[in-house]
């Protein structure tokens, strides 16, 4: 009973604690059955699922292609493919690793599960809306993967007019399908701010918001704004093609620079919406495994927002060699330069979590510190990119390539799949094999670093990237890297052995095996149908270590005269005084 | 479940997850604030081709729309201030429980849109009997200038979007109105009407810029 004794604008609450259950007979897992459950489901867990699978497909369908490209660069002629068929390899493999997997990852997956529990709601704001987006993505999935079959698309995943608009191949078909993922990814953006903004559990003030939430509050931000426009620009190339609109198309009269300026506004912020909630991941591990309150959370927090802010500011850092003015290219250079405060930001507050913390370095702990290794690298290189003249030199070789992916897979698949890995047992109720998990996350950060450290090299000494033939010089820098690939190759096909393999015979997970205060922790594994049989309190901040894990599970108590379903452990009430 | 059981009357249109009616308005109102934001954003990129390319052809944009019909064009907007009109009362009457004027209201605003794209029907196949089609298939030679078609890629592409969305617009009030007339709105709840005419007030918005960045120039 909220016995309102209203002190300004605090308020008192009546709370019970309500200890998760173990064990417990019903979860999202088994409350229904049958495939049509799954497929027209709007519980925001099965979702995520949803698109664990069809994201877990396609990575490693890009990741085979990648693998091709590799294969192909072992001699600096034609290995075993021709050339026009390597053209489709890397272009198929930067649309799907970027579109299919990258974008929708962490979001889709992680967030689409742990978003809700994390603030305490049943559900995401708009369910029906979440499963339509799952749709979506798969339509347009599916169109992409199609291209294949129509012929193929050879442009690269930058689509760059006028090559794209005057090509042969399925360049329509593949910036329609593209197009249509962008819906997928705007619906899940105003899902999750309308659901951080109006669903929260009483307590769950903005200042006590779990990072991870605030790094996807951040990145809904930037796929609401700069999506619409990359699907603008995707059907202006689709009516290039079909109806010679001459906005482009120099031989209509069109400009090619202003795709550009399009396009890179949409896909320089597109790189913070893969990496942005990779480093909410990255603090929910941190704190955990180091048993410490989260240094600096305000400055965490609102470094992901000047992030996502400073993101819209530097998409010319991509032109400078595109005939830009040079006082274009100064302002965009600096601009670029100050995404470097917020992002060490983050980096020094997370060491300083780590900071006479109690470390342990379970699977998930490991990724993250393969993260801040890889991430710095690859944040640092891109410092040096964006100085103007260091990047007339550098442009469009193997620097650029090693660059991103150090972010990109090196930043957000090392956190992608630390948070996995941290999750798993909320998601399948199962423990994976720690063993097995350290050596693949090794293989995984050494085969990493085999693959992309010579790229660097190759990159600085001139070799361009996306060609088929290289001179001699580079072969054993490309030799190193393809054997890295399969290195990276066997470690990620070992995590997936290892995840799958604890459906199967894996350890039944404890409701809360890493100890964590955080709210998902907080029930059943794997996670009840409704997330919450009770109306969740929180009046410490997720991070309090320092707090018993009594004061976690806190929840409204019931005020109706019905009594809580049985099995559910109640100890006495108490009043706690919250702001409201 | 506990607190499925509650003492409180739980309402036909509340979803389980939210804690009360007022979470759920309030949360599908959010949603379509932000969803218009995606919108702006989108016809954003048109209207910023729209500007680069009349920053460097000044003389063709003020040429290329004596070819529109202004006359045809002001009707058109005084039609569509008046739909967004009609959707403002169909949701004050929801709000004061007048469950017949909501269907009312919501049929003339379908009207209006319907009189909107036929409108819009007659100024476009008008300028295709003139050879006035967008970009390569161009074959007007009233226009003096070597870039017409780009004025032109840039009208079909700008209205085009917006008649997409006018005609998405009568979709969503039809089922709406179908909705009203098996009485599911009053009072208590109109989300989908509200939401729906936020929408309304965008297509609404959209046109009003337009109108005279295509028509009045000069």
């Amino acid at each position: 009973m909220a016995t309102a004794e209203a002190s300004s604008n605090m308020k008192k609450v009546q709370v019970r604690r309500y200890k998760p259950e173990e064990n417990a007979d019903t979860n999202y897992l088994n409350a229904e059955s049958g495939l049509r459950s799954w497929l027209l489901t709007k519980d925001h867990k099965r979702i995520g699922i949803l698109y664990l699978i069809a994201t877990t497909f396609f990575f490693f369908f890009g990741g085979l292609l990648a693998l091709g490209i590799r294969m192909e660069l072992w001699t600096p002629a034609a290995t075993f493919i021709e050339a026009d068929t390597y053209n489709q390899l890397f272009t198929l493999h930067g649309v799907i690793m970027i579109f299919l997997f990258l974008v929708p990852a962490v979001p889709a997956i992680l967030g689409n599960f742990f978003l809700p529990m994390q603030i305490g709601a049943k559900d995401v704001a708009f369910p029906k809306l979440n499963l339509a987006s799952w749709y979506i993505y798969m339509i347009g999935a599916i169109g992409t993967i199609f291209v294949i079959f129509a012929g193929g698309i050879d442009t690269g995943w930058t689509f760059y007019m006028p090559y794209s608009s005057t090509t042969g191949g399925a360049v329509t078909f593949m910036s329609f399908g593209v197009f249509i993922l962008g819906f997928s990814s705007i619906l899940t953006g105003i899902n999750f701010i309308t659901t951080i903004h109006k669903m929260r559990a009483p307590g769950i003030t903005w200042g006590k918001l779990p990072l991870f939430c605030w790094s996807l509050y951040a990145t809904s931000i930037i796929q609401i704004l700069a999506t619409p426009v990359l699907a603008i620009t995707l059907a202006l190339v689709g009516m290039e093609r079909l109806l010679g609109i001459g906005i482009f198309d120099p031989a209509l009269g069109g400009d090619p620079v202003l795709f550009q300026h399009f396009f890179w506004f949409y896909s320089h912020p597109a790189v913070y919406i893969m990496i942005v909630p990779g480093f909410g991941v990255v603090s929910e591990i941190v704190s955990t495994f180091s048993k410490k309150t989260i240094f600096g959370y305000w400055a965490i927090a609102m470094s992901s927002l000047a992030i996502a802010f400073i993101s819209f500011l530097v998409w010319g850092h991509h032109m400078f060699v595109s005939g830009q003015a040079s006082l274009a290219n100064m302002v965009f250079s600096f601009l670029t330069f100050l995404v470097g405060i917020p992002t060490g930001i983050k980096m020094f507050n997370w060491l300083a979590t780590m900071h006479k913390g109690s470390i342990s370095l379970k699977t998930p702990m490991l990724y993250i510190l393969g993260f801040f290794f890889l991430f710095t690298v690859g944040g640092l290189t891109g410092i040096a990119l964006a100085t103007i003249a260091i990047d007339i030199h550098l442009h469009d070789t193997y620097y650029v390539v090693a660059h991103f992916h150090f972010v990109m897979v090196g930043g957000m698949v090392m956190a992608y799949l630390g948070g996995l890995y941290y999750w798993w047992p909320k998601m399948s109720g199962r423990m994976y094999n720690e063993t097995l998990g350290k050596i693949s996350a090794l293989l995984v950060f050494l085969g990493f670093n085999v693959t992309f450290l010579p790229q660097f090299v190759m990159g600085a000494q001139g070799m361009p990237r996306r060609y088929f033939n290289y001179i001699d010089q580079f072969q054993g820098f490309h030799q190193v890297s393809t054997i890295g690939a399969f290195i990276l190759g066997i470690g990620f096909a070992m995590v997936f052995y290892n995840l799958v393999k604890s459906l199967f015979n894996g350890e039944k997970a404890s409701a809360n095996p890493w100890n964590s205060r955080a709210l998902e922790w907080q029930v059943a594994s794997p996670a009840p149908p409704h997330n919450f049989d009770h109306i969740p309190v929180l009046i410490h901040g997720p991070y309090d270590y320092h707090k018993p894990m009594a004061d976690f599970q806190l929840g409204l108590a019931q005020t109706n005269g019905h009594e809580p379903e049985m099995g559910t452990h109640i100890e006495a009430d108490k009043e706690v005084e919250m702001k409201d | 479940m506990a607190n499925k059981t509650s003492t409180h009357a739980h309402p036909k249109h509340l979803y389980h997850h939210f804690i009360d009616s007022e979470q759920q308005f309030s949360a599908a109102k959010m949603g379509m604030w932000i969803f218009l934001g995606t919108e702006i954003l989108m016809f954003g990129g048109l209207f910023a081709a729209y500007i680069i390319y009349r920053a460097w052809y000044p003389e063709l944009f003020t040429m290329a729309s004596h070819e529109l019909n202004t006359i045809w064009g002001a009707v058109n907007t005084v039609v569509l201030i008046g739909s967004s009109l009609t959707v403002a009362m169909a949701i004050k009457s929801a709000q004061l429980n007048q469950k017949r004027n909501i269907a009312i209201n919501l049929g003339i605003t379908i009207a209006l849109a319907c009189v909107f794209m036929v409108i819009k029907y007659f100024e476009y196949t008008h300028k295709f009997h003139l050879g006035i089609y967008p970009g390569e298939f161009y074959t007007f030679d009233g226009i003096e200038h070597p870039k017409a078609n780009i004025f032109f890629s840039l009208y079909y592409l700008m209205t085009g979007l917006h008649g997409i969305h006018v005609t998405i617009g009568i979709g969503l009030m039809s089922w709406l109105l179908w909705r009203s007339l098996k009485g599911d709105y009053d009072s208590e709840y109109y989300t989908p009407v509200e939401i729906t005419g936020l929408y309304w007030h965008l297509v609404d918005i959209i046109w009003i810029f337009l109108f005279p960045l295509f028509y009045l120039i000069d």
